[in-house]
């Protein structure tokens, strides 16, 4: 495939200040505070007996969430979102292409590039990443002792939400986001995504859903942890109405991503390009998107429901008005555990998609590894109420979802035999990608096992609402997502960027993280199993020689954070060095383009024959000259 | 489906051990040696202790998980090691591994091995949940109800602390929990506001407390000692604070205890509202 030449477009240049005018980030922001303002201006206008204690106290749910919607709505026109839909009301033809061929602006604004939102999306979803590990270094830091003395129990409980929410929320597009977006049409021979506006959209949305987010702690946070728990959410001041604006507008980004995906995916494969051939990876983003528009709308009606609890005195989770807490919990573990699902099946994708390149095999058990996925994809609609299990709510039910949740780890348990299967006499490499796929399989293990605890109803009842769930859970999502995160960052950045990562501070990062990882959770469990609950800031004085290692721990996990973020500086931007063209020699399609991958990604569009994981030499004799039905 | 088998050794290197068979020794002896003495030596460290039947219970519970969890997790990590050791790629080399894409048999036999091994926890955890309700909130209607004489005691929870009520003894309201030990109470765990959550963790208990629900949970100390409680459901600003600690003493002293209690409370007890399994909280008015 030869490069496409330097598109035939390029605009004039311009001055600066004329450049800025237009519908661009600059004007997104002022349109948004704007809008905030008239939101707020309206919700202070709305009279009537239930808003007076509103009024009275300065208390203003309504205006502050109009304030809200008006500011995101005021952010969407700045960065051109109504243009199209304008456009075409008044029937005059609408650009189908926004920003495809500006130079750096293109990274600003709404682009419908596919591999320009996969950028933005790499960077808007690592700030908050690192804004949301820093709140972790403070819960950590109050930690060190067992009374407050760094913040207060309020702060405390806004740092523990702010973590949880912006952790479980922006990072459910961590994977599908920057390499869903960028690699998934490449993957498929797609030029673009099915709906590139909309591909725009959910990174746009989901940016303004974490500034909101962040913005809860000048209206004095929130306490229920990530949660969001009626009838506290109902008690909690305004920085609560952030929480369910946040997520709810997390849950539209995340309801059309997982649509445009599917879309993309059904629609856009090349020739060729048949199920049975489609790259392990997309099958994983095909299962997560599913999960996503299934999932969302449940919390989007549950957020719904609680903020107009909030704002027009509805009643549907106040006990003494007949509604039910329950029914709060009930909706958000629907959306909640297929939520953990979305955030770890992206990682068993990277992890199959990554193996076969570093052990020169093809993937062991391809159709296993779909089986696994769209098994999970299944049964995490089935086993929501084990978070429930002490709660009181169906109890006589308590056997169905113990046994449900058992069941979830049998497909699990395809993905780690199609690990093993592909590292049986691999001639493994151990580059840093390698490194971290391996590190998920190791604390993915530990997370599965622990979680045999949690689903046998009996042990659960020591280990609920305690420690153990939430080193589970890290070992999980951060050992599970984050590490493959990172694998995929350093596997694709020299693709995405044409720059390549320095290997040494890239070994550095994976060490310290691995060490410090575990050296961080591996204790929790013991925590959790000596009686020490979540959220807490207090904790028995015997337990703090383990909360001391813990926290000094978590902060070496920072500073190795650190060092990732010293190495893309260096490697990136102060001293950038070429990467070769296919510096890993993967088969997979996205290495045959040029790099930078033009913006119609190809000339022509491939035709497909194979999957892409033709490594290995042919076993004797060559069953492979035929296609071979993989998986048995 | 005829799959190849997988086995064949690569044409190219000197001839290799049977990786199969010494993987296969090495793991089944670790689990060997590693299986007994994690059950002998963890097992009886395990949480939450012998302070109740429940809590016993769920001691053996997590010795049997953690039994079964310990041959698992040797599987993937001796395998993970193994084939870092063997399976790499020599320095500077750009060799291909054989081209294996699959194997019947073992994918067949992993589905079968997992499906057993998950089910039989399925079931032990259901059989074992049915015996007392493990110490477990219930909800209103338990199904699994231990015979014999129960005191019940009904736990309110509410922003930030707990009470307890003992309605066979006129429904005198504590501040903390004292309960006779080897006599089966019945706990009627409810609150007043916010979701919380009664952890008596040497006691192996845990029921959430909703407002308007009687949750039930039935446990049975066995050992005269204090009890450590907290809630173990955020509720709020002091829910690290929200703790206490029972007592569990002989019958005896029990009854000294009640009788004194229902004496001290005696004048307060008419303000307290008539006894009942689930209270309506008030309507909440925010920044009141």
């Amino acid at each position: 495939m030869s490069a496409v030449a330097e598109p035939a477009f390029t605009p004039a240049r311009r001055p600066v200040w004329r450049r800025l005018i237009g519908f661009n980030l600059l004007t997104a922001v002022i349109l948004g505070v704007a809008g905030y303002y008239i939101g707020w201006f309206i919700g202070h206008q709305i009279k009537g007996k239930s808003f007076e204690f509103m009024q009275a106290t300065d208390e203003n749910d309504v205006a502050l969430m109009l304030g809200y919607l008006g500011g995101v709505i005021g952010f969407l026109i700045g960065l051109g979102f109504a243009n199209y839909p304008v456009s075409r009301m008044f029937g005059r033809p609408a650009s189908l292409r926004e920003k495809e061929h500006e130079g750096i602006g293109r990274y600003f604004g709404l682009c419908t590039d596919h591999k320009v939102v996969g950028i933005q999306y790499l960077v808007g979803i690592g700030v908050f990443f690192f804004i949301a590990g820093l709140n972790a270094m403070l819960i950590r830091t109050e930690l060190l002792h067992p009374t407050p003395t760094t913040v207060g129990p309020n702060q405390y409980l806004s740092l523990v939400g702010m973590h949880g929410t912006m952790m479980m929320g922006m990072m459910t597009s961590g994977i599908l986001g920057p390499f869903g977006n960028y690699f998934v049409p490449i993957m498929i021979g797609a030029r673009r995504m099915a709906f590139p506006r909309i591909e725009a959209l959910t990174f746009w949305l989901l940016m303004a859903a974490g500034f909101i987010l962040t913005s809860t702690i000048f209206f004095g946070g929130f306490p229920t942890g990530w949660t969001g728990y009626e009838p506290l959410n109902e008690q909690a001041v305004m920085g609560m109405d952030s929480y369910i604006c946040f997520f709810a507008l997390v849950g539209v980004s995340m309801c059309l991503l997982g649509l445009n995906m599917i879309a993309t995916i059904v629609a856009h494969r090349a020739p060729g390009m048949t199920w049975s051939r489609l790259p392990i990876f997309v099958w994983s983003v095909f299962a997560t998107s599913i999960l996503m528009v299934l999932a969302a709308p449940m919390l989007i009606g549950a957020l719904l429901m609680a903020a107009f609890d909030r704002t027009i005195n509805t009643s549907f989770f106040t006990v003494a008005a007949g509604g039910s807490p329950y029914l709060f919990e009930n909706l958000f573990w629907f959306f909640g555990h297929p939520e953990v699902y979305i955030l770890a099946l992206p990682g068993f994708g990277i992890v199959l998609e990554l193996l076969p390149v570093f052990t020169r095999k093809p993937l062991w058990g391809y159709r296993l590894a779909v089986a696994g996925m769209l098994g999970v994809t299944l049964l995490s609609f089935f086993v929501w109420q084990h978070h429930l299990f002490v709660s009181g709510i169906n109890a006589d039910l308590r056997p169905f979802y113990m046994l449900s949740t058992e069941i979830i780890s049998i497909p699990t348990g395809f993905i780690f035999l199609c690990v093993m299967g592909t590292l049986w006499k691999a001639r493994t490499r151990f580059s840093v990608p390698m490194l971290f796929c391996l590190g998920w399989t190791f604390n993915f293990l530990i997370g599965g096992l622990s979680g045999v605890f949690l689903s046998d109803t009996p042990s659960d009842t020591d280990t609920h609402g305690s420690f153990f769930v939430m080193a589970h859970f890290h070992y999980t999502i951060m050992g599970g997502l984050i590490f493959t995160f990172f694998a995929a960052i350093y596997y694709w950045v020299p693709k995405m960027f044409g720059l390549q990562l320095r290997e040494g501070l890239a070994k550095l990062h994976f060490w310290s993280l691995f060490i410090a990882f575990n050296s961080t959770f591996m204790p929790l469990f013991v925590l959790g199993m000596k009686g020490m609950p979540r959220r807490v800031s207090t904790y028995a004085p015997n337990l703090q020689g383990l909360n001391v290692w813990v926290s000094i721990s978590a902060f070496v996990i920072g500073l190795s954070m650190l060092v990732f973020l010293v190495n893309v500086i260096y490697s990136l931007i102060l001293a950038p060095r070429r990467a070769q063209p296919n510096p890993w020699h993967s088969k997979s399609i996205e290495w045959q383009l040029p790099t930078p991958v033009p913006v119609n990604n190809f000339d022509t569009i491939p035709v497909f024959d194979s999957d892409p994981y033709e490594y290995g030499t042919p076993l004797t004799p060559p069953p492979s000259a035929e296609p071979l039905p993989a998986g048995g | 489906m005829a799959v190849e088998p997988g086995h064949v050794e690569p044409a190219h290197a000197p001839p290799e051990p049977n990786h199969a068979r010494r993987f296969g020794a090495i793991w089944i002896v670790a689990s060997l040696i590693a299986t007994p003495l994690v059950v002998l030596l963890v097992g009886p460290i395990m949480p939450p202790g012998n302070g109740s039947e429940q809590a016993s219970g769920h001691v053996t519970d997590n010795t049997v998980l953690i039994g079964m969890a310990t041959p698992v997790l040797l599987l993937v990590l001796i395998y993970l090691i193994y084939s870092t050791i063997y399976f790499r790629q020599p320095k500077g080399g750009a060799l291909e591994g054989p081209a294996i894409r699959g194997n019947a048999r073992i994918q067949t036999t992993w589905i079968v091995i997992t499906s057993l091994l998950v089910l039989s926890l399925a079931a032990y955890g259901t059989v074992r949940l049915l015996e007392d309700g493990a110490g477990s909130g219930a909800g209103p209607n338990p199904v699994a109800v231990p015979s014999g004489a129960k005191l019940p005691v009904q736990v309110i929870a509410q922003e930030w602390a707990f009470t307890y009520r003992y309605p066979t003894y006129g429904g005198v309201e504590t501040t903390h929990l004292v309960l006779p030990v080897n006599q089966m109470v019945e706990l009627h765990v409810t609150s007043l506001d916010v979701i919380h959550s009664f952890w008596a963790y040497q006691l192996g208990v845990k029921a959430d407390a909703n407002p308007n629900t009687d949750n039930i949970v039935f446990v049975r100390p066995t050992k005269r000692e204090s009890v450590q409680i907290r809630c173990a459901e955020l509720c709020g600003l002091w829910h690290g604070y929200m703790f206490d600690t029972g007592h569990i003493v002989s019958p005896a002293a029990f009854g000294v205890w009640i009788a004194e209690q229902q004496k001290r409370f005696a004048s307060g007890a008419k303000y307290l509202p008539k006894y009942a399994t689930k209270y309506i909280p008030e309507p909440l008015r925010r920044g009141e």
